[in-house]
């Protein structure tokens, strides 16, 4: 089987590639058994694709926001074990793309072939690991991702240069994620002009790959922007600050939802 | 330094940061520049000649090097060996730590660096970052676990008195670990203007390497100063602790390729290795990846991160630079685990015997002599990393 041509990011990027809305949420938080209905309120909401955070005791790419999101979720007892346990059976309900968002040393604990296994096995499409950087993927563990069919997505700066972006773009599949700005998440207000030339920049460069825009996306505005100069874009701790606040009833979820894209 | 390292052999970094299967430089892409920049360029800078005349100038006249290789006779009576100390703790500042810091200044400089970040546990390397910074008139920013805030008080006011800014680190078990967190995620925030000096062989490379070269200094003098005191350029034994590794790495340096010189670690057992209050990383750790790095750290099952447990807040870290991992992994290394009583017991002998008051993260390095079955005719230099000053209100609860 030709797993790329099968794999659902790939295939969402074929049908569409505009305003495209990726969501980011902490696997069991606020409580440990969150994470299906929250999956599954952002599927009936209209997302384009989710992202599930597998919290980790020390994620040096993130804000407060999700930094406490992670410390809640592990309080609350999720590891990967947990979360593959929940996600066991939801492609017979969820058809969004899914993504793992973590660190890397959680994954090599539970082992790297494993891990891609089960991904494959409950229905995870791609993972994004930040301080897994290409070069120490391709070294070690690319050719295991792609014999499970499972996408890694790479991250891009405003300071990646032109000739790695290339390379990245080279070795990427799915679509690329560009870091809005020098930052942890949470910590940008905004879209700044700056950014804007750098979005430019990139658009000028005609990539193979899609691109989704991250960090500092929080509402619509800075949705509508983003996706001015990319294919969409992604939402991480505005969302976690609106589970906090607002509970994870589809409702509550669904109103999220609109106030980014309505 | 100044000696070159045979770079064929085993215990030397390889050319993409490895030790054996450690090391590696795991970092998000939003820290890769910053971190090529510096890979790309600290080997030759530290080969410029102007770099290593104002390091060796610096080292001499500010520093104070080199420091006294002291025969310690009341000691080596009682222990049954001749054992010398290598007196970092007359650095200025009070500690090695200063060692690292002036070198990655003049990194910093070099790369036009306009501001500084640093971790620090005990805050020994703060005050030491600190200090260089004001030396050179940089801005420097210090992150530091909230609860070290409170242990290590005259030195947050050392570093305030200097001209820097601490700043708490709130997330997780507040010490050196979430300071370094705190640091990397300050680092990314300022990818451009600002250098991290971090504090010991740890981080993603080329950090574990440079820091090692700077602290290279240490063994280079053992070695002259020994052959000068006793004929031989080795001793039987290096004896060092290890908090990331930096006063060791720095102590084993030239002897990393010298098989009849045993390298001794010192690690940190706190109430006992299996007490659940611990920092003895090599005896209760597994591989894996913390701070930019693959080395052994610990964790639980599920690969979180553990919160150790030290009296010292210099050693009370997860993991070890991956240097010593790979000297742990390899064998080429003894690590022995000292609870925080023997730490204590071994302060106190130290000061009593021979007039010094050692940190507490130097006397795990003095208690493991007890653990070592040394000969009558065993030369023995202990690296006494630094001074018990700003540990005096623990020390006192025992006195
Ligand atoms: C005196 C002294 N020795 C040792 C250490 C441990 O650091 P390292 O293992 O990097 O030498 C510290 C750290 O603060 C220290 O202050």
């Amino acid at each position: 089987m030709d797993t790329l041509t099968t794999n659902r990011i790939s295939a969402l990027f074929e049908q569409r590639s505009e305003r495209l809305l990726n969501v980011y949420f902490t696997a069991g938080f606020p409580h440990l058994d969150d994470t299906r209905t929250v999956l599954r309120g952002l599927q009936d909401a209209g997302v384009d694709l989710v992202e599930i955070g597998m919290p980790y005791s020390d994620p040096v790419a993130d804000g407060e926001t999700i930094q406490q999101s992670n410390g809640v979720a592990l309080d609350n007892g999720m590891s990967i074990k947990t979360l593959f346990a929940q996600l066991a059976g939801c492609r017979e309900e969820i058809t969004v793309p899914i993504l793992l968002m973590g660190y890397i040393n959680p994954v090599l604990q539970y082992g790297v072939e494993n891990f891609c296994r089960m991904c494959r096995q409950v229905g995870v499409d791609g993972v994004i690991l930040p301080d897994l950087p290409l070069d120490l993927f391709l070294a070690e563990y690319a050719p295991v991702f792609r014999e499970y069919g499972i996408l890694n997505v790479h991250l891009i700066t405003p300071q990646t240069t032109d000739e790695r972006i290339r390379f990245i773009d080279q070795e990427s599949d799915g679509f690329i994620y560009m870091v809005s700005s020098a930052s942890i998440t949470g910590s940008v207000k905004g879209i700044s002009d700056g950014m804007r030339t750098y979005f430019e920049r990139i658009e000028a460069m005609n990539l193979r790959n899609p691109r989704l825009i991250g960090f500092g996306i929080s509402d619509q505005e800075t949705f509508n922007t983003a996706s001015q100069y990319a294919n969409g874009a992604i939402v991480g701790s505005a969302f976690i600050r609106h589970l906090q606040d607002h509970g994870t009833s589809a409702e509550s979820i669904r109103s999220f939802v609109q106030t980014i894209r309505p | 330094m100044q000696d070159t390292i045979d770079t064929q052999a085993s215990f030397a970094v390889s050319d993409t940061g490895f030790y054996g299967r450690f090391g590696g430089a795991f970092i998000p892409e939003m820290l890769y520049p910053n971190v090529e920049e510096l890979r790309q360029n600290y080997l030759s800078i530290i080969a410029d000649p102007s770099f290593q005349a104002e390091f060796w100038q610096l080292l001499e006249d500010y520093v104070g090097r080199p420091t006294p290789l002291f025969l310690a006779k009341r000691l080596s009576a009682k222990k049954g060996a001749t054992i010398y100390l290598k007196r970092e703790d007359l650095c200025h500042t009070g500690a090695h730590k200063v060692n690292n810091t002036i070198g990655q200044i003049l990194v910093a400089q070099r790369l036009g660096k306009k501001r500084i970040v640093a971790e620090t546990g005990a805050g020994q390397h703060g005050v030491a970052t600190a200090t260089v910074c004001a030396l050179m008139g940089l801005e420097c920013i210090v992150y530091m676990g909230a609860i070290d805030m409170e242990r290590q008080k005259p030195n947050v006011d050392r570093m305030r008195m200097l001209g820097a800014t601490v700043v708490p680190a709130k997330s997780g078990s507040q010490t050196l670990k979430d300071a370094t967190n705190e640091a990397m995620r300050h680092w990314i925030n300022n990818p451009v203007d600002t250098h991290y000096i971090i504090g010991s062989v740890v981080g993603p490379h080329p950090y574990p390497d440079m820091v090692a070269r700077f602290q290279s200094v240490i063994s280079q003098e053992v070695r002259q100063q020994l052959l000068a005191k006793t004929g031989r350029e080795n001793p039987d034994y290096m004896v060092a602790c290890v908090g990331g590794g930096s006063n060791a790495a720095g102590a084993f340096f030239h002897f990393l390729h010298e098989p009849s010189v045993r390298l001794v670690a010192a690690e940190a057992a706190g109430m006992g290795v299996s007490s659940g209050h611990s920092a003895a990383t090599t005896a209760l750790g597994k591989p894996g990846v913390l701070h930019g790095s693959r080395t052994i750290l610990m964790q639980t099952d599920d690969g979180q991160v553990t919160e150790p447990y030290s009296i010292s807040a210099g050693l009370d870290y997860p993991g070890i630079g991956p240097l010593h991992a790979h000297l742990f992994d390899s064998g080429r290394g003894d690590f022995y685990a000292i609870t925080d009583d023997e730490a204590l017991a071994a302060g106190f002998e130290l000061s009593k015997l021979e007039g010094i008051i050692p940190a507490l993260e130097t006397a795990h390095a003095l208690a493991a002599l007890d653990k070592m079955s040394l000969k009558a005719d065993d030369v023995v230099v202990v690296c006494l990393s630094g001074r018990g000053d700003k540990d005096l209100s623990t020390y006192s609860k025992h006195l």
